[in-house]
């Protein structure tokens, strides 16, 4: 079995997951039974928080946000209480249960042979046959791929997957600069490319999402498409924050 | 004076007792104020000194000086509008920031709570 490292924090964001939070909490649990769960709610107009707070143990936070930040800033709630309680790796887990628990120490394998400080959980990489996401969405995917790897001189295959892993220096990057964005992802690999973190990619199977709906649709996307790639260009001449 | 002057003027002039008696009530933050103000003030100057409207017309080629006066009005608000994004975009990096905080020591004034329970 691969060592599950101390002091790891579980980012889980949730907005109106009020159907499969538990079983995704359940899961986490029965994976890595001494890790911290960060539950951030981010605003969900469902039970999410009722529901949550039945679960409660000492392993578990549940943060309500106030007023709806949109993923980028619930994330960030996470990684700003993660950095604040000492925690020394820290992994993003989508609260829809896309994401498989299982796979976490599969991702955090190259910040522990200290390989990469940002570890991306890759559904297009090796023979995968998990879940790949729907037809309009992979052309997405696609672009961002191009966009990406020729803005950063590093082939990323999958920047649209929110299953990652980070080190204590890039959770402190992210409590700090974490994108505030609704769709985050692609941006923040450039981020974290452009100042100097390391990225390492590794394949990994995920599933459709449980319940619930993608907060991408389909009248949104091109939207989205253009306010992502103008922010990573912007991201990509700004000015590095660290060397 | 023309009449189209003293209509003006006089709206100018209404204009800019508005905006300060909202400052005096304190429901305008003066540095916005500062910004109508400026638009007032202009106003009146291009009430008053009629000319300035050819003279500046002439300068950069527009044969029919209202059009200028439009022309004007239009940058300022644009200005205008452009600084309100700006400041829009400040207060949601605030409000961010503000949630994030508050769901955090939230977090903490429960567990601290809790530990004083304990120990009582």
């Amino acid at each position: 079995m691969s060592t599950i490292p101390e002091n790891l924090f579980i980012i889980v964001p949730c907005y109106n997951e009020a159907e499969c939070i538990v079983s995704v909490i359940k899961e986490l649990k029965a994976h890595l039974p001494d890790a911290h769960l960060v539950i951030i709610d981010d605003a969900s107009s469902d039970a999410s928080v009722e529901v949550v707070k039945s679960v409660l143990d000492e392993k578990i936070t549940l943060l309500p946000l106030a007023t709806n930040l949109g993923i980028g800033g619930a994330v960030q709630t996470g990684f700003i209480y993660a950095a604040l309680n000492g925690a020394e790796y820290a992994v993003k887990f989508d609260g829809d249960g896309q994401h498989p628990a299982d796979m976490i120490a599969t991702l955090l394998s190259p910040l522990l042979d200290d390989s990469a400080d940002l570890v991306i959980g890759s559904r297009f990489m090796a023979n995968n046959d998990g879940f790949k996401s729907t037809f309009l969405r992979r052309i997405g995917i696609g672009f961002f791929a191009i966009v990406n790897s020729l803005l950063l001189k590093q082939r990323i295959i999958d920047n649209t997957s929110g299953f990652r892993a980070y080190n204590r220096a890039a959770l402190e990057f992210a409590a700090k600069y974490y994108p505030s964005f609704d769709y985050p992802e692609p941006e923040e690999v450039v981020l974290f490319a452009h100042n100097n973190f390391r990225i390492k990619e590794v394949p990994v199977s995920m599933r459709d999402r449980v319940a619930g709906s993608s907060s991408i649709n389909l009248r949104r996307s091109a939207y989205y498409m253009i306010k992502v790639t103008f922010a990573i260009f912007m991201t990509a001449m700004r000015p590095k924050i660290r060397r | 004076m023309d009449k189209i002057q003293l209509v003006s003027l006089s709206g100018s002039i209404i204009f800019i007792y508005i905006v300060l008696h909202q400052v005096w009530r304190q429901r305008l933050k003066e540095a916005y104020a500062l910004l109508w103000v400026m638009t007032g003030i202009a106003f009146m100057v291009v009430s008053i000194w009629t000319n300035i409207l050819t003279i500046v017309s002439d300068l950069i080629g527009i044969v029919y000086p209202p059009a200028t006066l439009f022309l004007l009005m239009l940058m300022g608000i644009l200005f205008i509008i452009f600084q309100y994004s700006l400041v829009l975009s400040k207060r949601a990096e605030e409000m961010k920031r503000l949630t994030q905080w508050t769901a955090i020591l939230e977090d903490r004034i429960a567990k601290l709570e809790k530990d004083k329970k304990s120990v009582k």
